[in-house]
C-alpha cells in the first residue's frame, strides 16, 4: 500500500482522541485555525462518526488575525454544528491579566498563554486536545500524549509519567488539566500528504497569492495593520504562501509558487528548512519554545 | 510506505546521539536552519566540528548536562519507510525511559563502544528488550575507527554479546560494526571494513520485515467508548489489539460470557468488509447486549484468560520503593480496576539475570510480581499478545504512573491446601480450621470428597444423587446433598439466569460445599452448572484426588420428552430466557474423572457405578 503510514498514524490519533473522550468530563479541541488543528478536527469526526461531533473548539484570538482564518472557522463549526469558545487577549489586557508589549517587535504570543489557561478554567476544560506535533521543535519531542498540567497549568518536563504502550493514564486532582496531543507522532510532511489523500479544506492562505509584505531579520512578513514598520523596512508586493498559521505578527511568509496539495508537498518534502523556521516567537532564544510550555503555551 | 518503531539505547559516551545525528545527516534529514543553530552552538561550547548529540537533547538541562532525561522521539522517512525513533537515555537511574521506549519498539537499537566491549549498560539493554519483546535487535559495535576497524576486536564483541543473549528470549539479533562519528556503515558502505560483508544499518532498518510481528490469530477488541447517536444505531469504538475480524462472524462479549454475531464495521469512509490489529473502527452486533468501557470483544471459540490473579515481570519506575498489600490502580487495555501486589517473587538483576530475594522493588528495578485485581482482567501473556498483556500500575493518591507489567500467566491456585480467598481485602487473614479436617476423617471412618454433577436440566442428575446418598447415609456416611433449586431459594435467592448470575451461583455453592467438605462431608452437588470455567473454579477449591466432575450425559432430545417440569416446553416458546440447551450453551466437561450415560442406563446402575468409583478411589474403604 502506498501510504500504509498514514493509516498507521490516522487509526492511532483516532485511538488518543476516543480516550480522551473517555477518560475526561469536558475535553475540548485548541482550534488555531492551522493546517494541524483542522487536521484534528477532521480525526475527531471520523472518530466519533456516525455521532455528532463531540468537543467544542476553543480559539485562543490574539486579535491579530489573518482575516481568512476567522472565515474558514466560522464555516466550520457551523458545519460541524459544535460549540465555539473564544478565548481573547484583548479582553486579557483590558481586564489587566497582562500587560501588552510595546515596540515595532512587539507580540501577543506570549501573552496567549494567560488568556489559554484563564479559557480553560473558565469553561472548566480538563482535558485540552492539541495539535502540537513531536517533530516540530525539540520541546515538544518530548511530549507524552497525556500531558498532565498542575493548577497553575505548569509542565514539568522533568517528572513525566511515563507512558508505555498505548495506555494512557489522564487521572488527576481537582483543577489540574491535561494536554492530549493526539498527531504526535505525524511529521508536517505527513500532514500535508494526509489533508491530500483526505481532500481536507484549508484556508487559502496556505496556497501562493500575492499580497503585500515586508522584509525583517531576514523573515518576509505580510503587512497588515498590526505590524509598525521601522524606518528602513519598505512594503512591497509577492507571491507567497504561509508554511504554518499563527498569529499575523509573528508568522512569516515562504516564497512560493505551490497552489495545489501536490505542489505543496512537492515543496515541503524538499525544504531544507524547518516548518518554524520562520517563526518569529521561537527565536527569542535557544528554549524558547520549552519556556513557554513550561509555563502553560501550547 | 511503511513504519518502522525502533529504540535506541546506550551510554552517554557510546555515541548514541551521534549516531542518530548521523543517521538524519546522512539521509539529508536535518534542516538547514537546525544545522546553523548545532553549528552556532557548537563553537559557542567550544567544540571541536559538528556535535550531533545537540540535535536530540531538548530540554535546557539536557543540553546543559550533556546527558539525555527522558525518552525522546524523533522522525524520518526514507521512500521504503517512515521510522520514529525513541530515543532512550543511557545511564543506570533512567531504565524507566528506556522500558518506556521500549514497550511500543519494533526493533531495538543497542550500541557497545568498540573499545570497551559488553558494558553493563548493553546488557541491561538487551535485558529489557528480550522482557519488552521487541522482535528484532540490531547490536552498533560502534567507535571502529578507533580501533582501526579490527575485525578481530569486532568478533570478539559478538561472541562475549552472544554469550549473553543466549539467557535471552531473543530471536533476531544482527551485529553491525559502525563509527557513527565518521559515517562507516550507516548509510553508506564503507570501505574501511571490507571483511565486513552484512549491510550498513540503514538499509537493515529498512527492510527488515516486520509484518509477521503482528498477531492475527487471537482476535482481542477492548471497547473504548459506546457510540450512540440515535436510537437505532449502537456502536462500539474501539482499536483492534490483534486478529482480524469480519462482518457476520459469532463474538463474545467478556465478562458478561454473552454471544453474539458482527453485523457492520463502520468507518467514516464506509463499512469494512475485514478489519485487522491496530485498526480503529466501531463495531456494531446483531443482538441488544449490555457492552460498555472496559468490557472486551472476543471470538466464542478463542477466548482470553479470564483472572484476578496472575504473575508478571514487573518493572518500577518511582522513587518511592513498591509496597507489597497496598492498594493501587492498575490500568489494562481500557479498565481500570484496584489492585495489590500479593507477593514480589524474586528481583532479577538485569545486568547478571540473577534472581535475588528482596522483598521488595525499589526504583528501576525490574522482578517477578503476583498480582490479584479486585474483578478479573482477559488477557493472553504477554508473549504471545504485547497489547493484551501489558498493563500499568497507578498510585491512588498522587495519580502518578508507578510500574508497568507484562503478564506472563493466570495463577491457579495450590489445590492440596484450603484455597484462601482474599479478594475483597488483603486483611482479610486465613486461619487454620480449628479441628482439622483429617482428624474428623478419622473419627468418620472415610474421606471427605466433593462430588460435582453437570449436565443438563432433566439429564438425571438429581435422582442419581438422591439414590446415591441413601446408601452412603446407611453405610454410616456423612454426607450433605445441594441442589439447585434448594438453593436458589434461600442462599442465592437474589440471582437469576444471566451468565453473571450463573457464575455467581455456582461460586456460592461450590463455597458452601467446600464448608461442608472441611466438616468431613461426602458432598454430593446436582447443578447444571454450564461453564466450565466455573466447575473449574469448584475444583480450584478442593485438594487434588477429592473433587469428581461427572458429566451426566443424556442429549438433549431425551432430556425433552422427560422433562418432569415441563421447562423444555416454555423455553421453546420463550417464556424462560437463558434456558441451558436451548437459548444458552452447555460447555461439555473438557476432561470429567466419570460420564455417566443416562439415555442408556438406568438409574440404579448408574449409581452404583458411582459408588464403586467412591472406593476405588478410596474415599469409602
Amino acid at each position: 500500500m502506498k501510504n500504509k503510514h498514514l493509516r498507521i498514524l490516522e487509526n492511532e490519533s483516532i485511538y488518543v482522541m476516543r480516550e480522551a473522550a473517555a477518560q475526561f468530563e469536558n475535553p475540548a479541541i485548541l482550534f488555531s485555525g492551522g493546517k494541524d488543528s483542522i487536521l484534528l478536527v477532521h480525526l475527531a469526526r471520523k472518530a466519533f462518526y456516525p455521532a455528532k461531533f463531540p468537543f467544542p473548539l476553543v480559539h485562543i484570538d490574539t486579535g491579530h488575525n489573518f482575516p481568512e482564518t476567522i472565515v474558514y472557522r466560522d464555516e466550520l463549526i457551523e458545519k460541524l454544528g459544535a460549540r465555539l469558545i473564544v478565548g481573547s487577549v484583548q479582553e486579557s489586557i483590558d481586564k489587566g491579566r497582562v500587560v501588552e508589549e510595546t515596540g515595532p517587535e512587539a507580540s501577543r504570543n506570549w501573552l496567549q498563554t494567560v488568556t489559554l489557561l484563564d479559557t480553560i478554567k473558565e469553561h472548566k476544560i480538563d482535558a485540552a486536545i492539541g495539535g502540537g506535533r513531536r517533530d516540530e521543535e525539540r520541546a515538544r519531542a518530548k511530549e507524552r500524549f497525556f500531558s498532565h498540567r498542575d493548577i497553575y497549568g505548569q509542565w514539568d518536563p522533568k517528572n513525566q509519567r511515563p507512558e508505555l504502550w498505548n495506555i494512557f493514564n489522564g487521572r488527576k486532582n481537582p483543577g489540574e488539566h491535561f494536554r492530549v496531543f493526539p498527531i504526535s507522532n505525524w511529521t508536517e510532511l505527513d500532514v500535508w500528504q494526509y489533508i491530500s489523500q483526505e481532500k481536507i479544506a484549508l484556508p487559502s492562505l496556505y496556497f501562493s497569492h500575492k499580497r503585500k509584505v515586508f522584509d525583517r531579520d531576514g523573515v518576509t512578513f505580510a503587512y497588515t495593520d498590526f505590524m509598525t514598520l521601522l524606518p528602513h523596512e519598505k512594503v512591497y508586493e509577492k507571491t507567497v504562501r504561509f508554511r504554518t498559521i499563527g498569529d499575523a505578527t509573528c508568522t512569516g511568509t515562504v516564497d512560493s509558487n505551490a497552489n495545489t496539495l501536490e505542489d505543496i508537498i512537492a515543496e515541503v518534502a524538499a525544504s531544507r528548512l524547518t516548518e518554524r523556521g520562520n517563526r518569529n516567537d521561537d527565536k527569542r532564544s535557544e528554549a524558547a519554545m520549552e519556556d513557554r510550555k513550561l509555563q502553560g503555551y501550547f | 510506505m511503511d513504519l518502522l518503531r525502533f529504540t535506541t539505547a546506550g551510554s552517554v559516551d557510546d555515541g548514541k546521539s551521534t549516531l542518530i545525528g548521523r543517521l538524519l545527516f546522512d539521509s539529508k534529514l536535518i534542516f538547514e536552519d537546525q544545522l546553523q543553530e548545532i553549528e552556532r552552538t557548537s563553537k559557542r561550547r567550544g567544540e571541536d566540528g559538528l556535535n550531533l548529540a545537540l540535535l536530540t537533547d531538548g530540554l535546557r538541562a539536557e543540553r546543559e548536562q550533556n546527558i539525555t532525561i527522558d525518552v525522546a522521539y524523533r522522525y524520518f522517512a526514507t521512500p521504503r519507510r517512515k521510522f520514529i525513533i525513541a530515543d532512550t537515555p543511557g545511564h543506570e537511574q533512567y531504565t524507566r525511559n528506556m522500558v518506556t521506549g521500549a514497550s511500543t519498539a519494533d526493533l531495538a537499537v543497542i550500541l557497545i563502544d568498540a573499545r570497551k566491549g559488553v558494558s553493563r549498560q548493553s546488557k541491561r539493554h538487551a535485558s529489557i528488550s528480550s522482557l519488552l519483546q521487541i522482535p528484532h535487535i540490531v547490536v552498533c559495535v560502534n567507535k571502529m575507527d578507533l580501533v582501526e576497524y579490527s575485525r578481530d576486536r569486532f568478533e570478539e564483541i559478538v561472541q562475549e554479546f552472544e554469550e549473553f543473549a543466549g539467557k535471552l528470549e531473543v530471536e533476531d539479533i544482527t551485529f553491525i560494526p559502525i563509527s557513527a562519528l565518521k559515517g562507516d556503515n550507516i548509510v553508506n558502505k564503507t570501505e574501511n571494513m571490507p571483511w565486513y560483508k552484512g549491510s550498513t544499518l540503514m538499509y537493515h532498518l529498512e527492510h527488515v520485515n516486520i509484518a509477521s510481528d503482528k498477531n492475527l490469530v487471537d482476535f482481542r477488541f477492548p471497547v473504548q467508548y459506546v457510540i450512540r447517536p440515535h436510537q437505532d444505531f449502537r456502536g462500539f469504538a474501539g482499536r483492534i489489539v490483534s486478529g482480524v475480524i469480519r462482518p457476520g462472524e459469532e463474538i463474545m462479549v467478556l465478562p458478561s460470557r454473552l454471544t453474539s454475531t458482527v453485523r457492520s464495521i463502520v468507518t467514516m469512509n464506509g463499512e469494512l468488509e475485514e478489519a485487522s490489529a491496530g485498526v480503529s473502527v466501531v463495531m456494531t452486533i446483531e443482538d441488544d447486549i449490555d457492552i460498555s468501557r472496559g468490557d472486551m470483544i472476543v471470538r466464542k471459540k478463542n477466548v482470553p484468560q479470564v483472572a484476578s490473579k496472575f504473575d508478571a515481570f514487573f518493572c518500577w519506575m518511582n522513587p518511592k520503593s513498591m509496597e507489597v498489600d497496598r492498594q493501587y490502580m492498575l490500568m489494562h487495555s481500557t479498565r481500570a480496576v484496584k489492585a495489590y501486589a500479593r507477593d514480589i517473587i524474586y528481583r532479577l538483576n538485569v545486568d547478571t539475570l540473577h534472581r535475588e530475594k528482596n522483598g521488595t522493588l525499589e526504583l528501576n528495578d525490574i522482578g517477578r510480581v503476583e498480582f490479584e485485581t479486585s474483578q478479573p482482567l482477559y488477557f493472553d501473556p504477554y508473549k504471545n499478545n504485547r497489547g493484551a498483556g501489558s498493563f500499568i500500575v497507578i498510585d491512588p493518591a498522587t495519580n502518578v504512573t508507578v510500574g508497568a507489567g507484562m503478564i506472563r500467566s493466570a495463577v491457579v491456585e495450590e489445590t492440596t491446601q484450603p484455597a484462601i480467598k482474599q479478594k475483597k481485602s488483603p486483611d482479610v487473614v486465613w486461619h487454620e480450621w480449628n479441628i482439622p479436617r483429617e482428624v474428623r476423617e478419622e473419627r468418620n471412618g472415610h474421606k471427605a470428597a466433593v462430588l460435582w454433577l453437570t449436565g443438563l436440566s432433566a439429564s438425571g442428575k438429581s435422582t442419581i444423587a438422591r439414590e446415591l446418598e441413601k446408601k452412603i447415609y446407611q453405610k454410616g456416611c456423612r454426607t450433605m446433598l445441594l441442589d439447585g433449586d434448594q438453593v436458589r431459594h434461600g442462599l442465592c435467592s437474589d440471582l437469576g439466569f444471566s451468565d453473571y448470575d450463573r457464575t455467581e451461583n455456582i461460586r456460592r455453592v461450590a463455597e458452601t460445599a467446600r464448608l461442608f467438605f472441611e466438616h468431613g462431608n461426602i458432598v454430593i452437588c446436582t447443578f447444571i452448572s454450564p461453564f466450565q470455567s466455573d466447575r473449574d473454579f469448584a475444583r480450584s477449591l478442593l485438594p487434588d484426588g477429592r473433587f469428581f466432575e461427572i458429566y451426566v450425559d443424556c442429549d438433549i432430545e431425551t432430556a425433552r420428552t422427560r422433562d418432569p417440569k415441563g421447562l423444555y416446553e416454555r423455553a421453546i416458546k420463550g417464556e424462560i430466557k437463558n434456558f441451558t440447551g436451548i437459548s444458552s450453551p452447555y460447555e461439555k466437561p473438557a476432561k470429567p474423572e466419570l460420564i455417566l450415560n443416562s439415555k442408556n442406563y438406568k438409574p440404579e446402575e448408574l449409581v452404583d457405578i458411582l459408588y464403586e468409583e467412591l472406593y476405588s478411589n478410596q474415599i469409602l474403604t
